[in-house]
Parts: structure tokens; sequence; C-alpha cells
């Protein structure tokens, strides 16, 4: 039953043209917002950022093979994936503005799940919600977001583990992006990602976490063998942080200028519009009219983060418990008289 | 009317939960064919099936863990966490996501989640098989945390907790799981955040939970003999903390001893302690004691007797408080 291999998954799942070119306009927008919520926190206007540039496809490939009523599970580095799900990245950045913990989009509507800070914590949240879509016989399934770090996670351990046990109809799908703040994937694990998943009993696979069509391919496989009962899989999407961990990062620290110039020309972004380009799918009005729009979107989501104001102090309150305790009450009161 | 131990009012109350609430799982180590090593979930598997009822790995932090996204999902998980100890490899789940997901997402999703834990000392009991760690969880906002004291009320108040929106800790007190009490398990009781008084008296108040509300009844039955008249509250919950009970009892007595098994310093004790002195200071005629296991890791079987208050410390902080 357990299987482990190092070929590219993926190959040959045919896609659509018109998906193609879905999967460059969605792309195209996360690079844009993820260059704009840069600068928001270059400009103060977002307390912390941590740049996805260079994931794009990763994210987005993944997010787009699934399935609307899919849970998405990300980490604290997943606008692409937001994207793809239509949130609203005001609501996503909230959290960058130091606005409400968690993100402000309703999880439930948008089947993505809040933003995750304690590494790898959210992997057993993803597992949860495929054995509770097991539990209601529904074909549905969740895909998680880590890193390479998070797999020196215990939680990494312990999700992978119990999706095998109970072959929860699960996702697991690391971008290696070959850094974990300053240290590197050499560092974190002496073997290989992608073969973990033998010791668990399930599939693992290692594809170009680059070539947005093999990841779309990769996890559209996974997806399917987990709706049709046969358990999890492990993706390892090799990418690379071109940015900073984060905004309060120095990357220079720590890592050879020559070796980010080598996956800046590795872009994958430039790289599909370049295939999009040679194969014909996508022409200079697809791409002249996505830029128009990612700038439009840009515009928007840049007067949306301005304008968004600290919440009222009551709200401090509001959800801690359904029915707050008398102390919480109490303190609520104390805090408005300070309003 | 009928004798009932703990395990077997704890039992009966996750059986007709599991009845009324088809979103209800129960789930942890060893808790499906084995019924839990406490036998608390004993039959249930067998009445309810494999697939409310499970088995998991041993990993609790992914059983509190798999609990939020089932949670998320609109499933009711009720999970134990074997024993005391082994309760900390889920704190980061517990403490990140359980107590916080309902804030973090504006209220949009709320985590109906029951953790049992089986805890405290007294039993004999192996290293790591004996803690009181209610002060981690009664100090982390969005949690609720409920401790019976017997029997019967166990039943109410693990009734009450899997019927609470929130999330509960509900720590089961060993000590006590054997001790029989002779009543009806549909008694009403008051809800969770109301304490009780189980002793009413005009001396001196003892502020307690769990397996020390019997020693502190005993200790009023001995202080009774001299002539001291001992008011005895059970606080049921850390989490709301019944502060109106206690500072009316105080204000009746104007003597408190608050006493509990977790080690003394930055312990439930010390909140009791300073509420009944912001509630109740002009009605203190002494100062607040305490009477508490000690600030050390929990003391191998054979001396726990050390560790564990006894009605007689409880006994003699009463004495030092009405003679003060």
């Amino acid at each position: 039953m357990s299987q482990a291999s190092a070929e590219p998954g993926g190959g040959g799942f045919a896609v659509d043209a018109a998906t193609m070119r879905a999967l460059y306009r969605l792309m195209a927008i996360t690079r844009a917002l993820d260059e704009e919520a840069a600068t928001l926190q270059r400009q103060g206007e977002l307390a912390v950022y941590p740049p996805l540039i260079g994931q794009e496809a990763a994210q987005v490939g993944s997010a787009a093979a699934m399935r609307d009523d899919d849970w998405l599970v990300p980490s604290y580095r997943e606008l692409g994936a937001a994207v793809v799900r239509g949130i609203d990245p005001v609501e996503y950045l909230a959290f960058y503005r130091a606005t409400w913990h968690g993100g402000m989009w309703d999880p439930q509507a948008h089947r993505f799940a809040p933003i995750c800070v304690p590494v790898a914590s959210q992997i057993p949240h993803a597992v949860g919600l495929a054995m509770g879509a097991m539990l209601d016989g529904r074909d549905t399934c969740s895909l998680v977001y880590f890193g390479d770090g998070a797999t020196s996670q215990g939680d990494f351990h312990e999700g992978c583990n119990w999706a095998g046990v109970f072959r929860a109809p699960v996702v697991f799908l690391c971008q290696n992006n070959q850094w974990a703040i300053s240290m590197p994937a050499e560092a974190q694990t002496a073997g290989s990602i992608h073969r973990k998943a033998e010791g668990y009993g399930f599939p693992g696979v290692r594809v170009d976490g680059n070539d947005v069509l093999a990841v779309y391919g990769a996890v559209r496989e996974a997806a399917d063998r987990a709706r049709g009962g046969d358990g999890p899989t492990l993706i390892e999407a090799v990418t690379y942080r071109i940015g900073a961990h984060s905004t309060a990062d120095d990357a220079t620290r720590y890592r050879a200028a020559a070796d980010v110039e080598r996956w800046q020309a590795l872009d994958p972004l430039a790289r599909y519009r370049r295939d999009l380009e040679e194969s014909g799918v996508g022409s200079d009005e697809l791409f002249a009219s996505v830029d128009q729009e990612a700038e439009e979107i840009v515009a928007r989501a840049r007067a949306g983060v301005i304008a968004m104001k600290p919440r009222p102090v009551d709200e401090l309150f509001a959800w801690v418990y359904d029915e707050a305790p008398p102390t919480l009450t109490r303190q609520r009161d104390e805090a408005a008289g300070d309003g | 009317m009928a004798d009932v131990t703990m395990n077997g009012a704890l039992n009966e109350a996750l059986r007709r939960s599991l009845t009324e609430d088809d979103r209800m799982l129960v789930f942890g180590e060893d808790v499906g064919r084995l019924g839990g090593v406490f036998r608390i979930t004993d039959g249930l598997q067998q009445e309810f099936g494999e697939r409310r009822v499970f088995d998991t790995p041993l990993a609790e932090s992914a059983i509190a863990g798999v609990s939020v996204g089932l949670a998320v999902a609109g499933w009711h998980p009720v999970i134990e966490m074997q024993f005391d100890s082994f309760s900390y490899p889920a704190f980061n789940q517990i403490v990140n996501h359980v107590a916080r997901y309902r804030n973090r997402t504006r209220g949009i999703v709320p985590m109906p989640i029951v953790i049992r834990i089986p805890y405290g000392g007294a039993v004999g009991a192996a290293e790591n098989h004996s803690d009181s760690p209610e002060g981690y969880w009664a100090q982390t906002p969005g949690l609720k945390v409920v401790i019976p004291s017997g029997a019967l009320d166990a039943y109410a108040l693990l009734r009450a907790s899997i019927a609470d929106p929130d999330p509960v800790v509900f720590l089961e007190p060993k000590s006590r799981y054997w001790v029989e009490e002779v009543g009806d398990l549909a008694d009403p009781a008051p809800p969770i955040g109301r304490a009780r008084v189980v002793r009413d008296g005009t001396d001196c108040s003892v502020v307690a939970y769990g397996a020390m509300v019997a020693r502190a009844l005993a200790a009023a039955d001995r202080a009774a003999e001299t002539g001291t008249s001992v008011e005895v509250i059970d606080l049921r919950s850390l989490v709301p903390l019944d502060v109106e009970t206690i500072a009316g009892s105080v204000a009746r007595t104007g003597r408190a001893v608050v006493v509990h098994e977790a080690p003394m310093s930055y312990g439930p004790g010390a909140e009791v302690s300073a509420r009944i002195v912001e509630e109740s200071f002009d009605h203190l005629e002494a100062p607040v004691a305490r009477v508490t296991g000690y600030d050390i890791p929990y003391p191998t079987a054979t001396i726990e007797q050390h560790y564990v208050p006894t009605a007689e410390r409880i006994l003699a902080a009463i004495a030092r408080t009405v003679e003060y």
C-alpha cells in the first residue's frame, strides 16, 4: 500500500486552455497584491508582512485544483490561496495591519481557515476537517499548507500519522521554499520531505513547485484519491522564498545573493507567461487585461487597507466566550470607561 | 435513588449526551474497545459504534488539534487526555487554538469541545500521573474550567459542559472516581459558574474544589467537635469563578481558608484570596490562609501523603485563622 515516488507528480494531467488562462490571472493578481502588501508595510500601513514572491505557482496551482467546497487550511504566507478562494484582500491583510488576529473573512463561507502562526499546528485541523467530511459521508477533502520548517514539528508527524491510520481525505501540501527564517531545508531534515510519507503508509510526491500546471495536476490527483476513499497524499512542492521571511527579517545575513538570483531567474510567473505565449494559449490581449485588472484590484486593496480603522474596544471582549463570565463583563465595562 | 460512583455517573452522562446529540463524538487513547483506563467510556463504543466513539493514535496534540477541525466541520468532540501530565503535549493546540478560535473568527466558528482530564494525586500512581494542572487552563482566556467533587455533581457538570457552546476543560479528581454517593442522576444542579455551599457554618469559610472538598468537610467535622462552625464551599468551576458566593460566605464568617492540591505559588488559591481581599476586605477578621500542595514536582507514591493537603492541615489552618 505504501509507496513514495520521487517522480514528478501531475505529469500528463489535461488542463484546458480556459483553466490555463485562469491560473495565469490568479498568479498575476497574487504577485501584484503581494508586492503591494510589501509596499504598504514599508509605508507603515501594515505592521508586518511575509512576502510569498516566488511561490505563486505552488499556491495558486494547489488552491485552484481543489473544489470550492473543499477546505483550505493556510499557515501565514498563503495570500495566493486566499486570492483563489475569492477572499477580499483587505480582509486577508487585516491580519497584517494588526486589525484582527486570524483575518477578517468568514472561514465557513470561503472554506478557508484563519491564518495560523504557530508552525505546523494547523496540520491536525485539516485532518479533523477531513475526518468531519468522512463522518458526514461527503466527498469533500481538505488541503493544508505548511513549509519545510514545519516538517520538523511534532504536529506534522501527528497529523500525517493520524490521517494515514484513518485514511482521512487530506492533501498535505508542503511548500519547500528552502528557508525557515535563517535555516536552510537541509538543516531541518537529513532525509527528503516527500519520502516521509512512506512511513505513514500513503504516497508522497515531489513536484516542481514553480510549475503551476505540475502543482495543479499533482493536487488534482491527490484530491481525487482522497475523495475516492484512498486516503492522504503528501506533496512536496519545491520552490524558493525569494523575499525575506517577513518584512522584519534581513535575509542578507544568512544567504548569498547569488542563490537568490539563481531562483529569480526561475520566476514562476514569468516562466508561465512564456509558456502561454509559446503555446498560443496566452495572448498580449490576455496579459494586458490581466495587468489592468490586477492594477484595479491592487488600488482597491490599498484604499481598503488604508481606510481600515482599529476595531472598537468592546470587540476585545465580544467573542472570547459565548456568554462572558461575570469577571470578563466587569473588565469590559472598565475598558469601555477608558474609551 | 441508588448508589453511584463518579465513574458510573460520568459514563452515564456521556451515554445520555451521545443519545441526545448525534453530532457528539468521543475519542482519545484507549477509550473505545477498552472503555478508557478508568472505564469512564465503558460500553460506549459497543452502544454507539466505532464511528462516534473511537480509539486514536497515542498523540495528545493531534487529539486536541483534530478536534478543532472536527468542531469547524460542525461536530461536537468530547475528548479524553488519559492523564493530567499527558495533556501537556496538547497545550499548544488547546491554548493557541481551542481557546482562541471563536475569538479569532469573530464569533463565527465556536469550539464546543469538552476536554476530559483525569487529574490529581493520592491514588498511588506512577510519575506523571498525579498532577493538578488546573491553573494552566484557568489562566487561558476562552476556556471554561470545571471540576466536580462528587458523583452526582460530576454527572450534572459533565452534562452541562457538553451542552456548553464554549470549550470546557473538565478535570476529574481521580481519587474520587470510586467513591459512592446515593442519589438520582437526574437531580437538577446549579449551572456551570455557580459554586455550592456544601456545609453551612458561621466561624470560617473553607473554599475548595475537586478532591479537596471531601477533606475540607472532614476538617469541618473535626472543627465542630471543638465548637468551631465551618462553612464549606465547593467551587465546581474555576472559570467562571463564582465570586459572589465566596464573598457572601466570607461576609458572614469573616475568615477564609482556600484549599487545593496544586502547588501554592500562582495557584488558584492566589486568585481566590485576591478576590476575597478585593470583595470582602471590610469583613475580614484574619488573613486569608492557603492550604495547598507544595511548590515541588508531584512526589512519589510512597510519600505523596505529605504533599496532598490533609484534613489535619486544613484543620490547623482553620484554627490559626479563627484564633488570629
